[in-house]
């Protein structure tokens, strides 16, 4: 009875957490509309004119940037470490990847501004200018969406390897094997027999990662510049939802700011809940069995 | 007797300390069918994994000695398992067809692995008509492997390992894992593919071995105890330990 | 036909990516955790461990007061997240195969998922709003609720390796089914639970998000639950932002000391984890 009674603590606490972000933000989104609160792109807190456009496009943009920089390192990592290394260099690695996953992101943060922003301001962005593609334009000033979407991606990198290796681990050897025995190499074994078996799971673990670099708040908001503005190139500055609620919220001028920045976090955590839900739901279809899976 | 097509000399295997295969010689004529029989652990598996060198895949695995296809070494630096693969095909104990393909797909993937166009509908008829599984799957070719009976996935298997057209077909207890109406298919296919491959095939189950082999090999603990033609091996063996076996008295 | 050399070329070159992966992945830390010692130790002295921020322009200083904040904060966080996740956790391994189990242990999945500054606009709206002011009880209590699902699962985790035949052995000898969870299972996977407190004590520690309109933050020792409190990882993140050169200086030397607070406790909980299944 005791025990039950804690077990459903957990409810209790997801209950309060939805409670309390609808009354803080749900009678500001309410009053604006969804839509368009949404679609508004002006954030001005002078003239109490709240839009969230410019966060959510800086949010999509910056973990874009990470799940592109991040999902090729990380897959390549976790085929590298469960298909090709032997099994010593597997547990000597294993150790430093779970330190990438403890490190506070205050802490990331802090490397980002003062080792990576100077290193994209000189020599990395002027060296992508040339490429005079769109995304690349504008004066390198180091801060900005790429700089977060870098941060990001090291810090979703544990995240994803690690689910993606325990996902690779399912593969039962014997697909392998049958790929090995009709003459294929290593690589093509992989590529025909244990990736597409693999790849629900990898989604799922990549949707994990996702929602990590969604929500994260300290490295990014001390990377990114904290510009509510919408730009086409990487190299500006920006913002994202998690890092204005972390500047405003505690100086919010009024309840009006106040509630325009619960309506943003009501955002972003219906947007995480439902990522997670959908990952989780991914992975542990792949736990259960391939059937499933290849249906 | 037709010309040898694969010779075994002293071949040694081992697993990090365990010595699986003791010193084992012996030779298999082309287009024979030559069954491995002997307890569980016996090194009936190894002896078929060295002969493709899936062996050496195993972490900790070993091996010395000869094994030559055609006169030609396995073992030789210059040989690419990969491209041996291609010659010496292999059928394993439990049926492993790829999951997230179709049937179709699955007849054609050692072929789109090494490469080889052309006109795949042939090819997959072809294939699965040797298989003995073209009538049971013609209307359906696109369907998830997965949904065919276990029988019919160990058939898709073979199918899948001749459509490359290889030399030697190595069958690690195809029918350990099936029903005795998909056995009989597969010991069916087995007589009929003698026409074009040598076939080394491991089973536990001695009718199977008296039914579809020329010739019979015993193992025991690693060693190869005795090796002759199936019949001699079954009503007049030389050694008492295969005799032992034979008859039931241990295994 | 393909040939075998560009396929065998191939091969090769997607094996030489994977391992430059590893590489990629490794120079980040590589990079990280050196610049955290080596510029982190110039500013260490005993002065950064016993006093209080110096203002601006002037010299020495240090975290005392966001070192005890932070242990006064995750202390307060501990006293309301454990019983809560633990409890869970012991639930979900002793009775949580029904679908109350599976309820509570996909949410506590989900909730770990949850952004930690969402966490902090929670804890918030339940303590700083009716207190009227920010406080270590609102930060202790956004760092309870991120504790609580993720406590929960370890937990669980840990208490299911205790052995079926141990508990059956309890229940022979006509000990009762919950004396039995209580005495013989939590006594014997005690150490497991106190590997997963310490790993959820790590984490709350390294938190900044939840911490910045909850604890916020504070110049001088505070140890009144009701007062806002300073906090290491909040006084990095003011030391980095800021414009000045000593205080960066100071971010990098307060990022070490976090480090290795860190770092001890995650370290203490392998070890313990470690001594236990051997």
């Amino acid at each position: 009875m005791v025990l039950t009674v804690l077990g459903a603590a957990v409810l209790v606490v997801a209950a309060v957490i939805v409670a309390e972000l609808l009354r803080v933000g749900g009678p500001s989104l309410a009053q604006t509309g969804l839509w368009s609160f949404v679609k508004n792109s002006v954030w001005d807190v002078t003239r109490d004119v709240y839009g969230a456009l410019p966060f959510i496009y800086g949010t999509l943009v910056t973990s874009g940037v990470a799940l592109l920089l991040a999902l090729p390192v990380s897959v390549g990592l976790a085929l590298f470490l469960t298909e090709m290394a032997p099994p010593r260099v597997r547990s000597i690695v294993s150790f430093p990847i779970s330190l990438l996953a403890g490190i506070p992101s205050v802490v990331y943060g802090l490397w980002g501004l003062f080792v990576l922003v100077p290193l994209l301001r000189r020599p990395v962005e002027p060296l992508l200018a040339r490429t005079h593609l769109p995304i690349f334009t504008g004066a390198p000033i180091g801060l900005g969406y790429l700089a977060a979407g870098i941060v990001l991606a090291i810090m979703i990198l544990p995240t994803i390897t690690s689910i993606a290796i325990e996902v690779l681990r399912t593969v039962p050897g014997s697909l392998r094997e049958a790929a090995l025995a009709l003459g294929a190499t290593r690589w093509e074994a992989i590529r025909t027999a244990v990736l597409p078996y693999a790849r629900t799971g990898i989604i799922g673990a990549t949707m994990l990662g996702l929602g990590r670099a969604l929500g994260e708040t300290m490295a990014v908001t001390m990377v990114i510049g904290n510009s509510p503005t919408i730009r086409a190139s990487l190299f500006a500055p920006g913002y994202t939802l998690p890092a204005v609620i972390a500047n405003e919220f505690a100086e919010a001028s009024g309840a009006q700011q106040t509630g325009a920045l619960a309506a943003l976090g009501l955002l972003l955590f219906a947007v995480t809940v439902l990522l997670n839900i959908a990952a989780r739901l991914l992975v542990r279809a792949v736990r259960r069995g391939p059937a499933r899976v290849a249906a | 007797m037709n010309e040898t097509k694969i010779e075994v000399q002293k071949l040694n295997a081992w697993f990090k300390t365990t010595h699986a295969l003791k010193d084992v010689s012996l030779t298999v004529p082309k287009n024979t069918v030559l069954a491995i029989i002997g307890p569980s652990g016996c090194g009936k598996s190894t002896f078929v994994r060295c002969l493709n060198r899936m062996h050496e895949l195993v972490p900790g695995a070993r091996q010395s000695g000869k094994v030559l296809v055609d006169g030609q070494d396995l073992h030789a630096r210059r040989v690419d398992p990969v491209d041996l693969r291609r010659r010496v095909g292999m059928v394993f104990q439990r049926p492993n067809p790829f999951p997230t393909m179709s049937i179709f797909d699955n007849v054609v993937a050692g072929l789109r692995l090494n490469g080889i166009r052309g006109n795949y509908d042939e090819q997959v008829e072809k294939s699965l008509r040797q298989a003995a599984l073209w009538d049971e799957v013609k209307d359906r070719l696109q369907h998830s492997a997965l949904s065919l009976s276990g029988g019919q996935q160990q058939r898709l298997c073979i199918a899948r390992s001749l459509a490359i057209e290889p030399e030697v077909l190595l069958m690690d207890e195809p029918a350990s894992a099936l029903d005795p109406i998909a056995t009989a298919k597969i010991e069916e296919l087995i007589h009929d593919l003698r026409a074009t491959l040598t076939i080394v095939i491991v089973t536990h189950n001695m009718q199977q071995a008296a039914r579809v082999s020329d010739a019979t090999a015993f193992f025991y603990l690693g060693e190869l105890v005795e090796h002759g033609p199936t019949e001699e091996i079954f009503t007049n063996p030389r050694e008492p330990r295969t005799e032992d076996y034979v008859t039931g008295k241990f295994g | 036909m393909k040939s075998l050399g560009l396929r065998r070329g191939v091969n090769w070159a997607m094996t030489a990516l994977c391992a430059l992966a590893l590489l990629v992945a490794l120079v980040p830390l590589a990079s990280l955790l050196w610049l955290v010692i080596s510029r982190g130790l110039a500013g260490l002295s005993w002065d950064f461990f016993t006093s209080t921020p110096a203002p601006v322009g002037e010299s020495g200083g240090g975290v005392a007061n966001a070192i005890a904040g932070t242990l006064y904060i995750v202390g307060i966080a501990c006293l309301i997240g454990v019983p809560l996740g633990v409890g869970a956790g012991v639930y979900l391994a002793e009775r949580g195969d029904g679908p109350l189990g599976g309820a509570i242990r996909f949410t506590a999945e989900v909730l770990s998922g949850v952004p930690s500054i969402i966490i902090g606009i929670v804890a918030y709206a339940l303590v700083v709003l009716p207190m009227r002011r920010f406080s270590a009880l609102a930060g202790g209590v956004a760092l309870a609720v991120l504790m609580v699902p993720t406590l929960a699962r370890s937990t669980e985790e840990l208490v299911r390796l205790v052995p079926r035949s141990l508990r059956e052995a309890s229940l022979a000898l006509g000990v009762s089914e919950w004396r039995t969870s209580l005495s013989v299972v939590l006594r014997t996977a005690l150490g497991g639970i106190l590997t997963a407190i310490l790993l959820a004590v790590a984490r709350a520690a390294g938190e900044t998000a939840p911490l910045l309109f909850t604890a916020l933050n504070n110049q001088y020792w505070n140890l009144r639950a009701d007062q806002p409190t300073a906090s290491l990882t909040v006084q990095i993140y003011n030391y980095a932002v800021s414009p000045y050169q000593d205080w960066h200086d100071k971010a990098w030397s307060a990022a070490l000391v976090l480090l290795l607070l860190v770092g001890t406790l995650s370290l203490a909980a392998r070890l313990l984890a470690r001594n236990r299944f051997r």
